[in-house]
């Protein structure tokens, strides 16, 4: 099925014609109209928008599980708390690695089928406290360990553009429920592209901040020098609100950096005349699908059209960042992952009888495949012996990967590539060979490794009928030119509009519903 | 001891090795499987061996602003004890319990 326009419908008071959902869930603005509009106790709408989420998502498993009565008693808390939030009542989604306080947290695995966190992540806190309605439980990779939702140990996502592909991952939930109309928007992390590549995958807008920028307490760890939280939205400005309100410094993570958080939503609509943008050849150089690269190209021309400046660069050392990437993240995640042993939380082989026995059959049978593997992998390059030929020499070439950027912010403002070389993949179709899903994450991970803010942006459609992302790097804590850049390319392009086919079926949810 | 990561290829062995490091059990049918995974990926890897590092520092921390952060040893409010044994798999008033440590059962 080709992609579609949305068609701005009129809601003008009185008007006979009902106003699709699909459209008042497109922004925060036109669902908190909707919601004014309604004059209706919180957990009307509330109990609505869970339920209406819940028999979308049937085909699309954006969410591991519904707890309609778990969304409505939050919803019932915040009405209390919050008269005038900026997300009053908004549907949010949740990737299932960010704590909420009760609220079953399980990282996609086994290990962690049944915790529920005693405490919220510091950015469920400050979602709440601008009056949010928080749908937990978006599916991703085991511990966040992939690109495709293929992990999860509580079954796939699909991505709601082609049900027979993946949304990517791993936050492949939070974009494949954003993309469908489940949510207004939705919350991922970040490691290595797991909200980039998605959103990029699913059509829909995705931000990794500056690492530092938003605190991760309450995000559970999986390689702690890359990690961060985000926003994953239809559009800019709604990024721009929901990452206003997730950013700042926190002294309970103690890599939170204390810096002023800008005001992001005020200066979307600046000129971006003049502003240089800078074209990495090497980004070009390596195997990508025709028409993505066709969609970058056109991008270029609309920026220049909008009067910015293109200046070809270098960043020499990008071939490796995979190579980093995988040395770097699983010796991390080995590490972070030794917590889950049966004794504090989760899950515990019941059976074990000495304390060595119950550590290693909880472990072998609470992680998936993926999971032993970077594991093991892990272990090997920080284990005696191999020390330094892997992990140092990852972190030196992480430096020079890092050093490559600082060389180009000099010449340029910020960077422009594509997010993924290819569209969305087939449900299956890399499993078997974890080297070729690593390789889907090539133009995501440099940021991660520098630590730089990266935005992917709808830029049109590619292979098979399927969105292009763009993505814009900066330099750290230059998110604003980032947000700038984007909404100018947004509104030229209008490419936040194009939906998916399948979400048409929202009007049928909505319709059955409301009777 | 030294080793360039150049040609070495990952054995079953050291794949037992990491396992039992790890903390898994890897049934024998599988550790060929993880090997040869572990043998490409690795492969794959030695080409960061290409990049000449000899004067340049590893990032330890990535922005170059941060440094370790310390925190006043000042008593706080913290979670009850409920709480924090809320989700023990197996618990004795408020102790976390384990099987077995020392001697054979």
């Amino acid at each position: 099925m080709p992609p579609r326009k949305k068609e701005i419908s009129s809601r003008s008071p009185g008007s006979s014609e009902i106003p699709r959902m699909e459209d008042i869930l497109s922004s925060i603005d036109s669902f908190r109209q909707w919601l004014k509009e309604r004059s209706e106790p919180a957990e009307v709408s509330a109990r609505f928008l869970a339920e209406r989420a819940a028999a979308l998502d049937k085909d699309i498993k954006a969410f591991m599980r519904s707890d309609v009565a778990a969304v409505m008693a939050r919803s019932k808390k915040a009405a209390k708390a919050v008269q005038n939030g900026r997300l009053n009542g908004v549907p949010i989604g949740v990737k299932n690695n960010i704590c909420i306080k009760g609220a079953l947290t399980t990282c996609g695995s086994r290990i962690l089928e049944k915790f529920r966190p005693p405490y919220d992540a510091t950015v469920i806190e400050k979602l709440e406290n601008e009056g949010a309605l928080l749908i937990d439980g978006a599916n991703m990779d085991e511990f966040a360990f992939g690109s495709s939702c293929e992990t999860s140990y509580f079954g796939l996502t699909r991505n709601p553009w082609d049900l027979s592909r993946t949304p990517g991952g791993s936050s492949g939930g939070s974009a494949a429920a954003v993309a469908a109309g489940e949510v207004v928007a939705a919350i991922g992390s970040d490691t290595g592209g797991s909200i980039r590549q998605p959103a990029a995958m699913c059509g829909v807008v995705g931000f990794k901040p500056t690492y530092g920028r938003v605190s991760r307490y309450g995000l559970i760890a999986f390689a702690s020098s890359l990690d961060q939280i985000g926003p994953i939205t239809r559009n800019i400005t709604d990024c721009a609100i929901l990452l206003e309100v997730m950013s700042g410094y926190d002294r309970r993570d103690s890599t939170s950096v204390n810096q002023p958080v800008p005001c992001f939503s005020k200066n979307l609509s600046r000129k971006i005349k003049g502003v240089k943008i800078g074209i990495p050849a090497e980004y070009f150089s390596v195997g990508m699908d025709e028409k993505v690269r066709k969609r970058i190209e056109e991008a270029i021309e609309v920026f220049r059209k909008l009067g910015a400046e293109i200046v070809d660069i270098s960043l020499p050392h990008t071939k490796y960042a995979v190579s980093c990437y995988y040395i770097i993240a699983p010796a991390e995640a080995s590490s972070n992952l030794a917590r889950f042993d049966g004794v504090h939380y989760g899950y515990r082989d019941p059976d074990a009888e000495g304390l060595i026995e119950m550590y290693t059959a909880t472990r072998s049978k609470g992680f998936g495949a993926e999971a032993k593997r970077r594991i093991l992998l892990g272990t090997y390059s920080l284990s005696s012996g191999y020390y330094d030929a892997y992990y140092l020499k990852a972190q030196k070439v992480r430096t020079r990967i890092a050093g490559d950027f600082k060389d180009a912010f000099g010449v340029c403002d910020c960077v422009l590539t594509p997010t993924t070389p290819t569209t969305a993949f087939k449900i299956g179709e890399k499993t078997d060979d974890p080297l070729q899903m690593y390789l889907s994450d090539i133009f995501t991970i440099p940021a991660n490794l520098a630590g730089l803010p990266a935005v992917t942006v709808p830029c049109g459609i590619g292979e098979n009928d399927l969105p292009v992302g763009l993505q814009l790097m900066a330099a750290p804590f230059n998110e604003e030119i980032l947000i700038r850049m984007a909404h100018a390319f947004e509104r030229d392009t209008e490419y936040d509009k194009l939906l998916p086919p399948v979400s048409g079926k929202g009007k049928e949810a909505d319709e059955g519903l409301r009777r | 001891m030294k080793n360039t990561g150049k040609k070495k290829t990952i054995t079953e062995d050291i794949v037992r090795h990491a396992a039992k490091l790890s903390r898994l059990h890897i049934d024998e049918s599988e550790i060929a499987k993880f090997r040869e995974q572990l043998a490409r990926i690795l492969e794959y890897i030695t080409q960061l061996n290409e990049v000449e590092t000899k004067d340049t520092f590893p990032t330890t921390h990535v922005l170059s602003s941060m440094k370790n952060v310390f925190r006043k040893d000042e008593p706080a409010e913290s979670l009850s004890v409920e709480e924090v044994m809320s989700n023990a798999p197996e618990k004795k008033g408020n102790l976390f319990k384990v099987p077995r440590i020392i001697g054979n059962p």
